[in-house]
């Protein structure tokens, strides 16, 4: 593939934000609202000021963790579309430590340990069911990943409406967590877990090290990349699939986790919010760019998280901050993929070997490049 | 309708498939099309059906230069072909398969088309529910869906790529008189792929004989009605000796001192969907190179990727010295220093999208975590030493396909103890090939046993301590390679176990 001159680097780049921005303008304008405004209060609302900040961070770190766990399955080849019911799983593993387990306040950093690493195991198990349909079953993992989301959703439901329904509650969500089983903000003005932040950026950290300088990751790779042919080269290729869901897994846990023992305060059967897809099209925009996902999930979040100022501010529903979101989604895979295109055209007589896939015929052995 | 090729060429690379090929055929005739593996019978047909464009040539249909592009466009211009796995979609009925690929109206009229489809059936003596799901039926009554299919879209020319591979004999007589009548009485030109030297004697009014992409020479076939058996076997005799040609340059016979067994084959059974192969028993021994002789899908495949673990055993046992690894995964194989190399090396063997030293790393790291530049350093050490033309860092690819074999030998362990190779110099060059050899023979020094499969016989005379013919899953032992000549083993491959 030959080099695009850096004009088209930017200008493919710049293209589709343009565009998304475009039509999310005349959307706005549509409504009969101004689209200036619109962006202006999605602004305050995420860097008005230190809380406004945190509760950017408070979409960050679910989502940032959900995205360094769905690099490991990308790498192995994986569509891990169970993320959802895995966060759910994690979240709700979390509530029963946070609602079962009591202990005295003294203990409470044993008691949010437990709960973690309870929520680590939910989305773990999850993860598990996915990947063993997948490994010994044959169940491809979009269709075994969308059945479990909604078994966990329903089992979410069926929760907060029998076992966990609070006493004078309504069924939308468990009766609140004691304030030992919570995990605590950083200060008043600052509400925003320490230790989630502290283990999303190890999570970003040592997750691509993995990933990149173990015969782990290089594992997941050759797997992800071939499975036959790793095969051959001595992989374990169901230990690998599965390995990578179970990595996966855990992180979507501790994402649900946060999202109930910090976010909420309580079980709820929305506890992802959606995240878990979110997070998919995030790695699919970075594709091979890891270093980028924290940057994406962190625009995302503060689109997100700003939003929610549109209904006080304008009467706008925050959901307008989403359309944005799935148009630039949208329209960075259209652009990449008129990209592809262009470039492929403009670098066909290069190298022909690379334009056409390996020609198999039984009279003539294989291609052989000239 | 008469079909005239001329002068098709067909490369892949530097593999002439089809060289200069001309070709008449005229209507109401029988033809079968034979050559060894890698002659071009393939390549023509595709040309000739329209999978595949020729580099340069013409196709003439009654006199009048045609040009298509497509199996659909052939099959517009009169010309079917029957693959050897029939394509035809699997979540259909008998019914739905014969409608579909027809023009007319958006809403096919099903009564009159299940009436003409059992009209078909009856007159071809066929037997097909029209209600069946694709799914259900046997290989045979696929290639019977396929041929009133093709018939019923009014193909003139009918080719058919080893249509009698997984079917029994009398689903053989059948479709031979269906072949006969659409040939002889509805004036179609029939073409017949085939490897099995009786079926083309018994069917084929003519054959065209193809060797290394280049038409060799043609026959008439005696009347199968008429014919002697030692009419048969004379034929026979002369196919042979055109498809394989007479001469036959022996290489020096490297000896080596065989060791003790290594690997033992006890009963070994395995299936596939068209073959079954029962009974194996071999002993492999330390030094020694079994070739693996046979016509594509005989049953070498199968029994190569058995014996290490890729395919599954029926019964019986495999046996590493003490060990028993029937029924493991190929990966404790592999640990056993049993290692295979698949026919494919972009396929199976190589991942296109890993550098070089990433696959070295793959094989050779052992720790939880790598160490790049060491691995790098080793790369290059194994580059230099396998005259690899690459870099460590370009990605497989990227390398051309002698030195992705070249590339795939550096991967091999030092110490083998059994090589299972499909093929091990299938479309290198001679040099290459030789290079190849050189480094299996000194592995061979050290002790380790290979098997290998191969469609060149002087390849297989050359190396091999013994030989296994396999035909229709039937494998005929040559203990004493010296005492064989050329023509024996040809008619071994065509499946002539007895005399």
């Amino acid at each position: 593939m030959c080099k695009q001159s850096p004009i088209w680097q930017i200008v493919f780049g710049v293209l589709p934000v343009f565009l998304a921005v475009l039509i999310a303008a005349m959307l706005v304008i549509a409504v009969d609202r101004d689209p200036v405004e619109v962006v202006t209060n999605i602004w305050e609302g995420a860097f008005r000021n230190t809380k406004s900040f945190a509760g950017v961070l408070n979409f960050w770190i679910p989502l940032t963790l959900v995205c360094v766990g769905l690099t490991v399955t990308f790498r192995s080849g994986l569509w891990n579309i169970g993320i959802e019911g895995q966060i759910l799983i994690g979240a709700m593993f979390a509530s029963w430590g946070a609602l079962y387990i009591q202990l005295p306040e003294a203990l409470a950093p044993l008691q949010i340990a437990i709960e973690i690493a309870l929520g680590i195991l939910g989305g773990m198990l999850w993860a598990g069911i996915a990947g063993a349909l997948k490994v010994w079953l044959g169940v491809h993992e979009i269709f075994g990943g969308m059945a479990l989301n909604s078994i966990a959703s329903v089992w979410g439901i069926y929760l907060i409406s029998g076992p966990w329904y609070p006493e004078g509650g309504s069924a939308q969500q468990s009766a609140p967590f004691s304030k030992v089983a919570l995990l605590p903000g950083i200060s008043d003005d600052w509400p925003v877990s320490l230790l989630a932040l502290v283990l999303t950026v190890m999570a970003l950290i040592i997750v691509p090290l993995i990933l990149n300088r173990t015969r782990w990751g290089l594992q997941l790779k050759a797997t992800g990349k071939n499975q036959r042919s790793a095969l051959l080269l001595g992989v374990p290729i169901n230990t690998v699939a599965m390995s990578s869901f179970l990595v996966c897994g855990g992180l979507a846990g501790i994402a649900g986790a946060y999202r109930t023992l910090f976010t909420y305060g309580s079980f709820r059967p929305l506890a992802s919010g959606g995240i878990g897809f979110l997070g998919l099209l995030v790695v699919l925009l970075a594709s091979t760019r890891t270093l980028w996902i924290p940057v994406i999930t962190f625009l995302f979040a503060a689109i997100l998280s700003g939003s929610t100022r549109l209904r006080v501010a304008m009467q706008l529903d925050a959901s307008l901050a989403q359309v944005l979101q799935s148009t630039l989604v949208l329209l960075f895979l259209l652009v990449g993929g008129l990209r592809q295109r262009f470039e492929a055209r403009s670098a066909t007589p290069v190298e022909p070997e690379a334009a056409q896939p390996p020609v198999q015929t039984r009279a003539g052995g294989e291609v052989i490049a000239p | 309708m008469n079909i005239t090729l001329k002068n098709i060429h067909k490369s892949f690379g530097r593999v002439h498939a089809n060289n200069n090929i001309n070709v008449t055929l005229t209507e109401g005739q029988i033809v079968g099309v034979l050559g060894e593996n890698g002659a071009g019978k393939s390549t023509l047909m595709k040309i000739l059906s329209g999978f595949q464009p020729a580099d340069s040539g013409e196709i003439w249909i009654d006199d009048q230069f045609v040009s298509y592009d497509g199996p659909e466009a052939a099959i517009g211009r009169g010309i079917g072909m029957l693959q050897q796995d029939p394509l035809d979609v699997g979540a259909f009925t008998v019914l739905e398969n014969f409608v579909y690929g027809r023009s007319g109206g958006i809403l096919p009229r099903w009564s009159q088309a299940e009436q003409e489809l059992n009209r078909y059936v009856r007159d071809f003596g066929f037997e097909l529910d029209p209600t069946l799901w694709i799914e259900q039926l046997s290989i045979a009554q696929r290639q019977q869906l396929e041929i009133v299919r093709l018939f019923a879209l009014g193909v003139k020319v009918l080719i058919l790529d080893e249509p009698t591979t997984g079917i029994s004999a009398d689903q053989k007589a059948i479709l031979f008189d269906a072949l006969r009548r659409l040939a002889h009485d509805d004036k179609l030109i029939v073409l017949l792929v085939s490897h099995k030297l009786e079926d083309v004697i018994d069917l084929c009014d003519s054959v065209i004989v193809l060797r290394a992409g280049e038409r060799v020479g043609d026959m008439m076939m005696p009347d199968s009605a008429t014919i002697t058996p030692e009419q048969i076997s004379a034929t026979k005799t002369h196919l042979v000796e055109l498809m394989f040609g007479q001469e036959m340059a022996l290489h020096e016979r490297s000896l080596a001192t065989l060791g003790e067994t290594v690997m033992s084959l006890d009963d070994l059974h395995m299936r596939s969907k068209r073959l079954d192969i029962s009974g194996v028993r071999l002993s492999i021994r330390a030094g020694e190179i079994i070739g693996l002789a046979g016509l594509d899908g005989s049953g070498q495949e199968l029994f190569m990727r058995a014996a290490c673990g890729l395919a599954p055993v029926h019964s019986g046992h495999i046996r590493l010295g003490e060990r028993d690894l029937t029924g493991k995964p190929y990966r404790h194989f592999m640990q056993t220093g049993v290692i295979f190399g698949a026919a494919g090396r972009l396929e199976e063997g190589l991942i296109a999208g890993l550098t070089l030293t990433e696959h070295l790393a793959l094989v050779e790291s052992t720790a939880g975590a790598i160490h790049w530049p060491r691995m790098v350093d080793e790369t290059n050490a194994r580059i230099a030493h396998y005259n690899v033309r690459g870099q460590a860092n370009s990605r497989i690819e990227q390398l051309s396909g002698g030195n992705q074999q070249r590339m795939l030998m550096a991967l091999l362990p030092e110490n083998p103890r059994v090589l299972i190779l499909e093929q091990p110099t299938r479309g290198l060059d001679v040099d290459s090939s030789r290079w190849i050899w050189q480094q299996l023979l000194e592995r061979r020094q050290r002790g380790a046993a290979i098997l290998f499969s191969s469609p060149e016989l002087d390849e297989l005379v050359a190396y091999s301590d013994r030989i296994l013919v396999f035909y229709a899953g039937r494998i005929y032992e040559i203990p004493d390679v010296a005492g064989i000549t050329i023509d024996r083993l040809g008619h071994l491959i065509g499946g002539e176990f007895n005399g």
